[in-house]
């Protein structure tokens, strides 16, 4: 249910900001995705998806802590 | 797929697994509250991989699974009774109401049907203007922004045949009850980060100060999960109590705030129900006065809540960590996947289906645990 994944902006309806939407890509698989939480977040950003909401733009820099973390191990 | 596939590497999740053999001194018991974790943990054998001194417990977090059956039985009435299209997530389709499920109220004739947001639901309402049209509205914090736009939306729109049916519930009320109910074991938790994602962290401050709990929010890749795990015990054994932020690619401290906004405009705390567990203070959402219009009980009845549950299920004890799923008395016998005696054998996220579908991967029995 909490089920959300990442997904890479295509491209942003500018609408009203209640109905901002745009195109988001899972691996070549692309979606409508209602984008209005994420103010942020522009083209070629990646957003964390539940329902067909994004709920968080993905932080590159801390995804990228964790894992060179692991390499440096 | 990319931030997802490095995360799912074993040879790093097995780096994580030495380090956390390294610093454990002391027995911990350590809940994941979410049920995506929960089939993480099963699918990948985490447990497998840690320290016998190590028990993982598994938390409430499944809303299909804390679901009343009475709201399933209304959903089930507004199908059957009412000329409806009742529209829900897939997971609730085949969970057992009182007597029935939403799959036999489709047989019998019911338009039910599985979208994938309740975003789509809107669009049906607005396609099909002569028929009411109601959303099965469950979910944690995760879901209830996106529940709540589907109503801004409807109303910016004019949209009157649209309704939600809300079963909508919160996360750390129900972590207060475990810890207040003077029975639980846990000595620190994961907490989900998807419904951080949305709240931040700030909410576990209290609760990890007043109960003196680590609090780790945490992913759900089985490298999270593991990370999530070692800062836990990590903690435990330097005798520490802090939230820790494993999942700061997606969590910001304060959380997402217009998701926030959308949600506090919506819905307004209330004391429901839990499916098994019972009554959580101000555990759960109803719709806001503003937004009456949108509530499916106004259009059809309210929700009749009863006392009692099935005697046979233990869900209750099992959602609160003080049974494992393998120690209910009906796992694998009258309770499987294809006849479901409780929703968390049947929901993706429920750790009875979990427990069956990856069996062989698990420490199965709390007391086996324990020994
Ligand atoms: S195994 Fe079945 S009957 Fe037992 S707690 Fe899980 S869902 Fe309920």
């Amino acid at each position: 249910m909490c089920l959300a994944i990442p997904g890479k902006i295509l491209s942003i309806e500018e609408s009203n900001e209640l109905f901002r939407s745009g195109k988001v890509s899972f691996s070549g698989i692309v979606k409508e995705v209602h984008l209005s939480c994420v103010p942020d977040a522009s083209v070629g950003d990646y957003v964390i998806v539940h329902a067909g909401f994004a709920i968080s733009r993905l932080d590159e820099e801390e995804a990228r802590v964790i894992l060179d973390y692991l390499e440096a191990e | 797929m990319k931030y997802i596939d490095e995360y799912r590497n074993l040879n790093s999740a097995g780096q994580i697994a030495e380090s956390i053999a390294k610093i454990t001194r002391k027995p911990h018991t350590i809940m994941e509250i979410c049920g995506g974790q929960t089939h993480a943990i099963m699918k990948y054998g985490i447990e497998e991989l840690l320290p016998t001194e190590i028990t993982l417990l598994h938390g409430p977090g499944c809303p299909v699974c804390v679901t009343p059956a009475e709201v399933i039985d209304k959903a089930i009435e507004i199908t059957t009774h009412y000329s409806t299209i009742l529209c829900s997530f897939g997971d609730m389709i085949r969970v057992p109401g009182t007597e029935n499920d939403l799959s036999s109220a489709r047989a019998d004739g019911g338009d039910v049907r599985v979208v994938y947001s309740p975003l789509d639901a809107l669009k049906i309402a607005r396609e099909n203007p002569d028929k009411e049209v109601v959303f099965f509205a469950i979910g944690f914090e995760t879901t209830a922004p996106v529940n709540a736009m589907s109503v801004v939306q409807a109303k910016d729109l004019g949209t009157s045949n649209f309704s939600l049916l809300v079963s909508q519930f919160l996360i750390p009320p129900a972590i207060e009850s475990i810890l207040g109910s003077g029975r639980s074991q846990v000595s620190g938790f994961l907490a989900p980060g998807h419904v951080c994602s949305v709240t931040g962290c700030v909410p576990y401050e209290v609760i990890a100060r007043s109960h003196h709990v680590p609090i780790v929010v945490t992913g759900f890749e089985p490298v999270d999960i593991l990370q999530g795990i070692y800062h836990c015990v990590k903690q435990l054994e330097e005798g520490r109590v802090e939230v820790e932020n494993q999942y700061a690619r997606s969590v910001r401290y304060s959380g997402n705030q217009p998701a926030q906004k959308l949600m506090a405009e919506v819905f307004q705390p209330a004391a429901r129900k839990w499916r098994g567990i019972g009554e959580i203070s101000l555990g759960s959402l109803t719709l806001r006065e503003e937004y009456a219009a949108f509530n499916a009980e106004k259009r059809f009845g309210p929700v009749r809540y009863s006392e009692t549950d099935s005697e046979l299920c233990v869900a209750g004890q099992v959602l609160q960590g003080l049974l494992k799923p393998a120690d209910c008395p009906a796992f694998g016998q009258q309770c499987t996947p294809d006849h479901p005696l409780g929703a968390p054998m049947v929901s993706s996220e429920g750790a009875c289906a979990a427990y069956y579908k990856y069996q062989s991967n698990s420490r199965t029995s709390i007391h086996k645990a324990k020994s």
